[in-house]
């Protein structure tokens, strides 16, 4: 069975400013929305807080709660329903940083069977972060994505190019940046969380800076990417006014890695045709690429969005917005690796000769065929093919020693 | 390839039972004798969001048992100074770890000094002036290297402490572990009564006794009229019918008659009168000393017990008491007076602690998420199979295969590495279902691309692991690489999805990819087809 054909051949690099268009429409409704609230909507493990999820015996609605609360100074505490269950379970939420954390949960506890009758309430969870550690854990979740990065760019740069010395180099820059920025924060006085979004952002700007300098083109365009997948999956998140957790966080890191997966896979097969293309087109190149990875790329996408549809409906209100980042974040994925990693390559700097270079590298050949190489199925007319073929033959050897 | 072949296929047999010998304690129940002294018998952990229980991290405020101490050095202070003949003001601590002294004569001033650099290496004298009527002001000050020691060993007690507390508590499997920042982090599964649990462990259980100054009339003085030495501490009340709180008032001496350093036992006895539950106390032989010497000179006078800055009663001393023995009085339930019991036991915490993160999952909450976990990930495993048998038919079963034999590794790994499984770890399993499928739809893609080639099946397998492998195992790096991250950042549940997910990239590599391969070899050996059903 067979839902792409072999030979499908859609024009998708012609389709990019197109999809430029709408990435950029779709980042510029992140940054927007998330100007728009003041910055992500963060959840009460980053900013410190209470939350509760009761069930009750009978059904009751968030108005007749929240009245409960008001003795223990909850009235402003935010309740909504919680899984399907005809309006008998909810959370409740509270960030008011005036609240006495001591004891609160007991309170909760209380002031509820207080009001709905013993035995007529079960708290079921209770998650309750104060202040410190909730600043705590926000610094420790943006240095993971901050180590994310910083080990991810390292790794993508040595690999795509095959210079680990240019990644050693990478990394030495993107620390020594961090480490100035670092102390120039310290030295501002600047509060560490916030250092820590500098941090990030200094380490993304020096990234692509570097990238674009050294003319590492494929880790450019892996990393351009990746930070499209993120952004948008935060975008969708901060549309759907949805909380970020430890879990949110999480998801994103994952994210991160499946995008990159993703776009490996393409690139690999970028870099493999472009060896026997000779004197194709780049954009040509890339569009074949893409068309022949089409098949697995939906396959793959489509098994994990099955399990993870599963988990979204089926596991249970704990685990439902991790489901749902990760949900957005595969479609995105997907999406990006299409039309917007693979195509990004042709706006980068310096034509051909980058890949030309790269080209001579064995690597992407885990080993040479006993059998002459068949030329695989670029979907080209058969005589463009056959001089393909040969040019191949000539004009790459010679190019290659040429240089 | 026979001798290849050979080697792959007794490493995939070997892997295949050692899995399974892994897998059987969690599967199976009680597990025979013979078996747990010769095999694994470790069943996976459970986190505690799927079996109920509760997370703590506690703060030790050990700038508290630093002021205690720069406390009890003032009132020693009192007591060297009438032993040496130093005539001053009573010393006072103050805030920034300092107590000051006022001498009254000039010449007394090299005598302290003396005996501070003898008997109190860690003060050293911070200022001293001489004020209008020749009166010495003398500042000293506990230094820095003291007040870090006393810190460390208030945290280090403190754990001490809270683990003798929770052992007493009857929790299986606690987990009490300093953490950076004289934090500690308390891991309490299953566990049934938060609330006490909390209470128990949060309770300072600083107990003092204080002689009640009954010259004063505690309910019409002020807290700034109070004579000196003396404060106003309160008697809290509780009306067992009415639910209702009243307070009463008590001025009691500053001075500590006596502490709970000495007890060495505490228990709950029964009044025969009122049948109500109090706690007896019993001292050591110093303790029983200096309660014997405090009850005789003070007979007829009121003793104030204090239990962390409330008076739980305060008894009028009949006769002086020499047994050792002493009983704390309150309305307590009978729970109430067993934790006290266990805390007095256990000795009091060196300073308060406070609570920084509560983390609780009611038992009914983690059984519906094991169910709801498993459900989704049975839902999420049959429609992946079903669909790559229905895309890649026979090729489609050895995939299936590898994914099934996928699954059984990466439990049996969570067992045999002791991990902790957790709801994001489920949600990490299931997510490797998904993405493991990807290795194997990358190499059957290339297959169906060489075969289109002209390639005889043989060649087309070959060339399809061949092409494919270098490409999934980079790929597969990323998404370790944000794991590993995610590993060492991560707490509890997250840490959890970093684990599942990473040993579920690396079983998927071994089953993708060297297992899948064997089948292909051993089908392509055996019936030697002319078409490859892919």
């Amino acid at each position: 069975m067979q839902f792409i054909k072999p030979d499908v051949n859609i024009n998708f690099v012609g389709q990019r400013f197109k999809a430029f268009i709408l990435s950029g429409l779709l980042i510029l409704a992140t940054v927007v929305s998330l100007f728009v609230q003041g910055g992500p909507n963060l959840g009460i493990d980053f900013a410190g807080g209470i939350l509760v999820q009761v069930r009750f015996t009978e059904s009751t609605d968030a108005a007749s709660i929240k009245k409960a609360l008001e003795p223990i100074g909850m009235g402003q505490a935010l309740v909504q329903s919680f899984g399907g269950e005809g309006r008998k379970e909810f959370l409740v939420r509270d960030e008011n940083q005036g609240l006495k954390l001591q004891g609160l949960s007991d309170r909760v506890r209380e002031t509820l069977s207080a009001t709905y009758g013993k035995g007529k309430v079960e708290v079921r969870r209770v998650e309750m972060v104060g202040p410190k550690v909730g600043a705590d854990l926000r610094e420790k979740a943006l240095l993971a994505i901050f180590y994310a990065i910083l080990l991810i760019v390292v790794y993508i740069s040595g690999r795509f190019e095959q210079k680990w010395g240019l990644a050693a180099v990478m990394a030495a820059v993107l620390v020594g940046a961090t480490l100035l920025v670092q102390t120039l924060i310290s030295a501002a006085g600047g509060q560490p969380g916030g250092g820590t979004v500098w941090l990030i952002l200094t380490s993304l700007v020096v990234t692509v800076g570097l990238c674009w300098l050294l003319k590492l083109r494929y880790a450019l365009g892996a990393i351009v990417a990746l930070i499209h997948d993120v952004a948008i999956t935060v975008g969708v998140f901060s549309l759907l006014d949805k909380e970020f957790t430890l879990a949110t966080v999480a998801a994103l890191l994952t994210i991160i890695g499946y995008s990159l997966n993703d776009t490996i896979i393409v690139y690999d097969r970028i870099r493999e045709n472009l060896k026997r293309a000779g004197k194709l087109e780049l954009g040509e190149v890339i569009n074949s690429s893409v068309n022949q990875t089409l098949s697995r790329t939906i396959l793959t996408s489509s098994t994990t969005l099955v399990v993870l549809g599963s988990l979204y409906i089926l596991g249970g209100g704990v685990i439902q917005d991790f489901a749902l980042a990760l949900l957005v974040g595969v479609v995105v994925g997907t999406y990006s690796s299409i039309f917007v990693a693979s195509p990004i390559l042709l706006l980068l700097p310096e034509g051909d000769s980058v890949f030309t270079r790269r080209a001579s590298r064995p690597a992407a050949q885990p080993r040479p065929e006993p059998t002459p190489e068949p030329v695989p199925a670029i979907p080209v007319s058969p005589a463009k093919q056959a001089s393909a073929r040969k040019r191949k033959g000539k004009k790459s050897g010679k190019k290659r020693r040429k240089r | 390839m026979s001798k290849n072949f050979a080697m792959k296929a007794i490493l995939v047999g070997v892997v295949i039972i050692l899995a399974l010998l892994y897998l059987v304690p969690t599967m199976g129940g009680k597990m025979p004798s013979w078996w747990t002294s010769y095999l694994p018998s470790d069943k996976i952990h459970l986190g505690l969001d799927l079996q109920g229980g509760m997370h703590l991290i506690l703060e030790v405020e050990t700038a508290k048992a630093v002021e205690a101490s720069v406390e009890r050095t003032s009132q020693e202070l009192i007591r060297r100074m009438r032993e040496e003949k130093i005539r001053a003001i009573r010393p006072q601590a103050e805030p920034g770890n300092q107590i000051s002294v006022t001498l009254l004569h000039e010449n007394d001033r090299a005598k302290l000094e003396d005996l501070i650099k003898q008997g109190y290496p860690d003060y050293s004298v911070a200022s001293a002036r001489t004020l209008n009527d020749g009166k010495i002001a003398l500042t000293m000050k506990l230094s820095a290297a003291a007040v870090k020691h006393i810190a460390e060993q208030a945290s280090t007690q403190a754990l001490e402490t809270i683990r003798n507390r929770v052992d007493q508590f009857g929790v299986s499997e606690p987990e009490i572990l300093p953490q950076a920042d004289g934090r500690i982090l308390i891991q309490l599964p299953g566990i049934k009564d938060p609330q006490r649990a909390v209470a128990l462990i949060g309770k300072t259980a600083q107990l003092e006794f204080k002689l009640v100054d009954d010259s004063v009339n505690p309910s019409s003085v002020s807290k700034s009229a109070l004579p000196p030495g003396d404060e106003l501490l309160y008697l809290y009340r509780r009306d067992r019918a009415s639910g209702r709180v009243s307070k009463e008032p008590i001025v009691v001496r500053r001075r500590v008659a006596m502490t709970g350093a000495n007890i060495t036992d505490a228990r709950v006895q029964i009044d025969s009168q009122y049948s109500e539950p109090y706690v007896s106390i019993a001292f050591d032989s110093r303790g029983a000393r200096q309660f014997a010497d405090v009850t005789s000179r003070n007979v007829k006078k009121r003793l104030a017990i204090v239990l962390d800055g409330k008076v739980q009663s305060a008894p009028v001393i009949q006769e002086a008491i020499t047994g050792g023995e002493a009983r704390i009085t309150g309305d307590f339930s009978m729970e109430e007076a067993r934790d006290l019991a266990v805390v007095l036991r256990s000795g009091a915490l060196p300073a308060p602690v406070r609570i920084l993160e509560e983390r609780t999952v009611g038992p009914s909450l983690g059984r519906d998420s094991i169910d709801q976990g498993i459900t989704s990930m049975a839902v999420g495993f049959v429609l992946v199979v079903l669909f790559i048998l229905i895309y890649y038919r026979l090729a489609g079963v050895i995939a299936n295969l590898a994914l099934l034999l996928n699954l059984v590794l990466i439990t049996a790994a969570l067992a045999a590495f002791q991990a902790t499984l957790t709801l994001p770890g489920i949600a990490g399993i299931i997510l490797t279902i998904g993405m493991a499928v990807d290795a194997n739809v990358l190499i059957f893609e290339r297959v169906r691309e060489e075969l289109r080639l002209g390639k005889t099946p043989y060649a087309a397998v070959e060339a399809g692991y061949g092409k494919a492998t270098l490409t999934i195992l980079d790929a597969n790096i990323t998404t370790l690489i944000a794991a590993l991250v995610l590993f060492q950042f991560g707490t509890g549940p997250i840490r959890g999805f970093a684990v599942t997910l990473s040993i579920g990239i690396a079983s998927s590599l071994f089953t993708a990819i060297t297992f899948t391969r064997l089948l292909f070899d051993l089908y392509l050996h055996q019936f030697r087809p002319k078409r490859l059903l892919i």
